[in-house]
Order: C-alpha cells, then structure tokens, then sequence
C-alpha cells in the first residue's frame, strides 16, 4: 500500500500539486486520471522519488520515503517496476537482455536462473518467442509487453505505469490493461496507473484518484465514476460521444 | 552565467560519475562494448587520415624547399615535427571530436528522449556511472590510436618523399632522428591524455542533460563537437605554454 499525505510540489512560483491525500492499494490498479497539466505525471515523478516534494509525506507500507536513508531508498527502488510512456526499452539490448537486465545489475543469481527467471516472465506476457529479437523488430503492443516482463522480473511489490496505453490501437490497449490487472491480482502488488484513456478507467478502474489543477477533485471506482454527477468529472469523462451515448443509455436505464 | 552554470553542471556530473559503481562483471562488459565502439570503429578513419596527411606535409615541404642551403633532411624532420606535436594529437581529436564525440552526445541524447535513463534511474542504478565511466575508461586507450596515427603518418611522409623522389631513404630517416627529444613524446601523449577525457565527457554533458526531442538530439551534436573543439584548442594552448616554452 501507498499512501500519500497533504503532498505538495511546486516549481518556481508554480504550484503543481496543491495538497494531495491519497491511499493506492495493494492487490488493485490504482489509476490516476486528470488533463494534460492537472499534475499525474508529477505525482508520479514524486512517488518514485525523481522529484522532491515540497511538503507532505509518501509513504511505503508505512514507512515515509524522505524518512528513509541512501541505502534504504535504493533497497525500495529494486522493488518497484516502472513501466514507461514509450516503453523505455534499451535500443541496444534484445528482448531477453532487456528483461534480464534488473536481475543481472542486483541479484548474484547463476546464468542458468536467470534465463530461466526471463523465460519464465516472457511466457507470462507471451512473448517467449521473440526473446532474441531487438526492440526495434517487434510492435508497439509487443514492446510494452517486454517492459512489463522487466518491470515485474525482479518480482517487485510496485508497480508504476506512465500512460501504458499511448500509442496502442484499442485491441491491443485492452491487452495490455488486462495483462497488468492480472499481474497486479497474481501477484499482490500495489499498481498505479497514469493515464487518461476512458477504456482504461472502464477495464480496470478499480481505485481511481481524479486529479484537477493540481488537487484531488474526487476519488472512487469505475462503476462509482459513471454515476457521478460532479461535474468537474463528467467534463473530462463525457468528452467523447462515445461515453455521452453511454451515459445517456444509463440514464434511460438501457 | 549560464555557461558558469553548465561549467558546474559539468564537475557535479564528474563527480556522479565516479560514484556509485555499477556492478564490476556488468561494467567490464561495457568497457570492451565501448573500445570496440569509440576506439576499434575509430581506427580506419584515422590511419587513412594520418597516411594520407603526413603524405601531404612531407609533398609541401619538399616542393616548398628552393634553397639549395637547406638540407633534405628537412623534409622529413618537418613531418615528424608536425605530425608528433601537433597533427595527431590535436588534429585527429579534432576529427575525433566530430566522430566519437557526436557518437557519444546522439546515444546518450536519445537515450534520454526516449526516458532509457529514467529507467535506470528508477531501477536504482547510478545512470551517470553506467553511462559515462566506461566511456572514460575506454577513451583511455586512445593514446594508442595517436601512437598509430604517428606511425602511419610518419610512414606517409616517408612514400611521398621517398617513392616521390624528393629525397633518398637514409636522408629521410637522418632528418627523423635530427634533434629528437624524447620529451616531445612525453609532451604529445600527456595533451593526448587530457584530449581523451575531454572526448568522452564533454559530449556525454552534452547528451545526459540534453532536454527536447529528436531534432534537439542533433543540435546537442554540432553543441557537443563545437565546445569539445574549442576546450581542446584552448587546452592544447595551455599545456603548449606550459609544456614547452
């Protein structure tokens, strides 16, 4: 479990996060959703420890990060798994190498378990048999699977997602959604998710922190969101026509 | 103050750099990746370079060469002047700074467009350590491609002179042995020493904290080779002053 309390960050004279209070759960993908600037990648950034934040607590299974030393913050990154925008995958490594690569710079483990640790996590994105490809000859689709597999190869108990969904068709998001949501059940960890795709929010919103200007402008779950009446929610969900049908379908209790 | 700015930006990333170590098996791995890289990739273009230009250096002074007073031997004492002071140390760096140098700036710089060193840095891996430290320990075997350069440059004045008929062989190794001083060895490799850390860690300043997209990876490039350029003219005019006047 993480929970962040009354968090505050700004740059220059720029307040980015006003006061966020938040619990992300363990055993559920916890989605942060909010426009472009309400402040989720920041958010994030501060959870992972890139950026400082001004006020406020983070803290981990409770235990606060800015209480923890050097040596204990470097303990808690090699149990978190990151999941980039773009896949962050090394352009120089193949698939295998780059799922190896946790297990290969922070466990002494013998060659033969690491290959068979890789095989293993390549198999549960499906992707054994692309392992000796490089990033650069498989898709889209593939490449956030293959960051999955490095995310979660040395079995971390976080798991961070920056917008897995960009770039995907809506096939292949759903994919990817489904697969993190059953990694996050198998596994028991504490997942969160940035992202501001509506399907995302319907397929596994489980947890949803809705993030505007900067301030946490409601909190609840997928099915609590598309009953919602605040508006600053339904401004930002019911964009599309799509989810205007949807509401108005609900609405005539269809 | 912007560039005081960059200039203490540039010693704090020294001082990352030598940080917290990366694993030693992943380590010596990358050390061989980047010899092969930036100095075994390297090899080709700088023994054509050298060949062909102490060729020139030894072609121009022997048809500058009117005065029958002065010896032939001069021909190739010029060339190994030239060459072992200034043209290989400086000049293949130079040239070294627009190959290697962009090289280093455009990996890193896209490494950074495409958040590879986010992820390191969230995996807790000392991004600047992994990156730039075996980068450094493979520019220092860049004194070899100098000594290389030397020789072939050497041997380059030597056909242009000698095959060309402008002098007789043993002319040509007397003006090679005319006045040599085994300092100005010294002197070459000590500035080829210092032009080797300017290689690999001006552009990789240049590429780590480079901001933007892919168009700006190729303007962090020309930034890069431009101020490793400049930092090396202006330190080989230093250690010259101080070396040698």
């Amino acid at each position: 479990m993480i929970e962040i309390k009354n968090l505050k960050k700004r740059f220059g004279d720029e307040e980015i996060l006003k006061g966020i209070d938040f619990v992300f759960e363990t055993g559920k993908t916890n989605l942060v959703i909010g426009q472009s600037g309400s402040g989720k990648s920041v958010l994030l950034k501060c959870m992972l420890g890139l950026f400082t934040p001004e006020e406020g607590t983070i803290e981990y299974d409770g235990n606060s990060y800015s209480d923890f030393t050097d040596e204990e913050k470097r303990a808690l990154r090699q149990e978190i798994g990151m999941l980039f925008q773009g896949g962050a995958l090394f352009d120089s490594m193949t698939v295998e190498e780059n799922v190896m690569f946790p297990l290969r710079m922070f466990t002494k483990k013998r060659k033969k378990d690491l290959h068979e640790r890789v095989n293993e996590v390549l198999k549960r994105v499906n992707l054994e048999d692309s392992a000796k490809k490089f990033p650069s000859e498989i898709s889209g689709g593939m490449q956030k699977r293959v960051a999955i597999a490095r995310a979660i190869v040395n079995k971390p108990k976080y798991l961070f997602c920056d917008e897995p969904n960009s770039g995907l068709d809506p096939h292949t998001a759903t994919i990817i959604d489904n697969l993190i949501h059953d990694i996050t059940v198998e596994y028991d960890i504490t997942t969160v998710i940035i992202t501001h795709d509506m399907n995302s929010l319907l397929e596994i919103g489980e947890n949803i922190a809705f993030l505007k200007d900067g301030v946490l402008a409601w909190k609840g779950d997928k099915t609590q969101i598309f009953k919602t009446d605040d508006k600053t929610v339904t401004d930002f969900v019911y964009t599309s026509d799509l989810f205007k049908k949807v509401r108005e379908a609900q609405n005539q209790g269809l | 103050m912007r560039y005081l700015n960059s200039i203490g930006e540039y010693f704090l990333m020294l001082k990352g750099v030598f940080g917290r170590m990366t694993k030693r098996s992943v380590l010596k791995e990358l050390i061989f990746k980047e010899i092969d890289q930036l100095i075994i990739g390297s090899l080709g273009i700088v023994a054509f370079l050298s060949f062909f230009i102490g060729g020139v250096v030894a072609l121009q002074t022997a048809l500058n060469l009117n005065n029958p007073l002065i010896p032939k031997t001069l021909i190739a004492f010029a060339a190994r002047q030239s060459i072992i002071l200034e043209f290989s140390p400086t000049f293949i760096s130079i040239i070294m700074a627009g190959k290697v140098g962009s090289f280093i700036t455009s990996s890193i710089g896209s490494m950074r467009v495409t958040e590879q060193i986010d992820a390191l840095e969230v995996m807790g891996v000392n991004s600047l350590n992994y990156l730039i430290f075996p980068k450094i320990i493979a520019m220092l075997t860049y004194p070899f491609v100098i000594a290389l350069s030397m020789f072939l440059g050497i041997v380059g004045a030597y056909s242009a002179a000698v095959l060309g008929g402008f002098v007789g062989a043993e002319e040509f190794i007397e003006g090679l042995q005319t006045d040599f001083e085994g300092f100005q060895l010294f002197y070459a490799f000590f500035k080829t020493f210092l032009f080797a850390l300017i290689l690999a860690t001006i552009p990789a300043y240049h590429g780590y904290y480079m901001t933007g997209g892919s168009l700006e990876v190729g303007k962090a490039s020309t930034t890069s080779f431009v101020w490793t350029s400049v930092v090396i003219i202006v330190t080989n005019y230093i250690v010259t002053q101080l070396l040698l006047s």
